[in-house]
């Protein structure tokens, strides 16, 4: 029984600790390995209570618990999914995933550009600010009557929807972001000269994104709401469609599907843009998940 | 820079006839000059305004009567000439160390070899990928101090700037601070509430009256550099330093 020479030697010659990465690895930088394994724990637990409805919402329905036409079964929501063919399922979800996209582009990039205009300029900001907090109190489905008045019933009421649900979240972040930076790094800014051009771009815009990024994931989640919204009246396709089609056929395994479908695309984007949160912030000083125990 | 022939000129020159925050007057003729390489500290009671007059020296604050003068031009808006270190690094969080220090020059590029040598000079050496939220309070001190020097400054201006570190943290920089003034040859004032630190660093100690602020004592510590903690002759300008702030009522 002689061991494998090579696997000796593997063992022997451990990588020496490299003195350059030492130094230019300071402080406490976090290792990836430790913070794996309870990362893996933590996705589990996510896991825990969705399986655990399913399990009981499966068995209520099978017991005889609930009536199956208020509360089919997630074996008869899987079914009415398969029933309507994935080429079908997959026209309603990228027919509402491209009008959150269009829409939401739209109103995040109005957002971008008046909050930064209000966060830099008090005189922008007391011209335009009051008239927007205003403009925000109003509730989503009030604009829908005037939407479709306005621009008839096509894409352009549903996408001016979406515009409008993204729009407030992101433009919140935005003003609150400028307007929140720390005036001790502006002076440092000023010592240095910096033109006005140079400071947003190099200090207040870097400085607000924390906030502006908190803005575009709201403004993102109420973009999937306020789809729905427009998609509820005048559509024929996208998963707002499919809730109304399963309401007036009175079938509550197509609506559950189209509701677990929104359930699954909303995290889904949010989860993208936490990951590109999380990449951009990364400088930041905080109690991020997995850093609290 | 430094091989140019030095004017008789001081390297700071300032003088606040009167600086008024509403009715209240904060700084009644205050007049500061410092020689290149000389190490002025301030100190006074809080509120006789040190840090106003730091701030006036900075061209942060321009509502005054008087003038600020640096190598005898007229100095009226922040320049490259005037560098400041305040009580907090202030560094720029997503920016790396060596971003920070060449803030001002756009960032630094891969390999920067003046950024190289700044680390090196203030103790930190290899420190350039670092983000500020991996450095202790000393080491980001120490990263605004480069920061501070990268524009090749004349004149130094700190407020405070060791007041937030531990004691054996605040000794090293202090002697830090000490050696980059004497080898630049940079005029540096420094605002502090600690007696310690403006009898072992300074070559002057101001001692400023409050309300109005006004000079009430320069003390001369023509003491040898590097100096040392445990001297009698130090110990003996501390006390010169602890009488004049109580006689300014500071303490």
């Amino acid at each position: 029984m002689t061991a494998d020479p090579t696997i000796l030697l593997e063992l022997g010659s451990a990588p020496p600790l490299d003195a350059a990465s030492v130094a230019a690895a300071p402080a406490e930088r976090r290792e990836r390995g430790p913070r794996a394994s309870p990362r893996a724990h933590a996705a589990l637990l996510a896991w825990l209570l969705p399986a655990a409805v399913l399990a009981g919402a499966e068995a209520a329905g099978r017991l005889g618990w609930v009536a199956s036409n208020l509360l089919p079964t997630p074996s008869d929501v899987a079914r009415a999914l398969l029933d309507l063919g994935g080429h079908t399922v997959l026209a309603h979800v990228v027919a509402s995933t491209a009008r959150v996209a269009a829409g939401y582009a739209m109103g995040a990039a109005l957002a971008l550009a008046i909050g930064s205009l209000v966060g830099l300029s008090s005189t922008a900001r007391a011209l335009l600010d009051p008239s927007f907090q205003a403009l925000r109190a109003i509730p989503s489905l009030a604009w829908v009557p005037l939407l479709l008045l306005w621009l008839g019933i096509g894409e352009a009421p549903k996408l001016a929807m979406i515009a409008i649900g993204a729009f407030f979240p992101v433009y919140m972040g935005v003003v609150a972001g400028i307007r929140g930076v720390d005036r001790k790094l502006v002076e440092v800014a000023r010592l240095m000269r910096l033109r006005p051009l140079a400071l947003v771009r190099r200090v207040l815009l870097p400085a607000a994104l924390p906030s502006v990024m908190t803005g575009l994931r709201n403004g993102l989640s109420l973009a999937w709401m306020f789809m729905v919204a427009g998609e509820l009246i005048a559509a024929s396709s996208g998963l707002g469609y499919l809730l109304t089609d399963g309401r007036e056929t009175s079938r509550a395994d197509l609506v559950l599907a189209a509701i677990v479908l929104l359930a699954v695309l909303g995290k889904l984007s949010d989860g993208a843009m936490a990951r590109l949160e999380r990449r951009l912030l990364s400088w930041r000083d905080v109690v991020d998940d997995g850093a609290v125990r | 820079m430094n091989a140019a022939p030095r004017s008789i000129e001081p390297a700071l020159d300032v003088h606040v006839r009167a600086k008024r925050f509403g009715e209240r007057v904060i700084l009644d003729d205050v007049r500061v000059h410092l020689a290149p390489g000389e190490l002025a500290c301030l100190v006074g009671a809080s509120g006789c305004g040190k840090s106003t007059l730091l701030r006036i020296a900075a061209g942060l604050d321009g509502a005054f009567e008087g003038s600020v003068r640096v190598d005898g031009v007229r100095h009226d808006a922040p320049s490259r000439a005037v560098a400041v270190v305040f009580q907090e690094p202030r560094l720029f969080p997503w920016c790396s160390v060596a971003d920070n220090i060449a803030f001002e020059a756009g960032g630094a590029a891969p390999g920067d070899a003046a950024v190289a040598s700044l680390l090196a000079e203030v103790g930190l050496p290899g420190y350039e990928d670092a983000l500020p939220r991996q450095l202790s309070g000393g080491q980001a001190q120490r990263v605004a101090l480069a920061r501070a020097l990268a524009g090749r400054p004349r004149v130094l201006l700190l407020d405070e700037p060791f007041s937030a570190v531990d004691a054996f943290t605040r000794m090293k920089l202090q002697d830090l601070l000490a050696g980059l003034v004497r080898r630049k040859g940079i005029a540096a004032l420094l605002v502090t509430h600690d007696i310690d630190e403006a009898a072992y660093l300074g070559d002057r100690v101001l001692v400023l009256d409050a309300d109005p602020g006004r000079l009430r004592e320069t003390i001369a510590l023509p003491l040898a550099r590097p100096r040392d903690r445990e001297d009698a002759a130090l110990a003996a300008a501390r006390a010169r330093v602890f009488h004049g702030l109580r006689a300014a009522q500071a303490v």
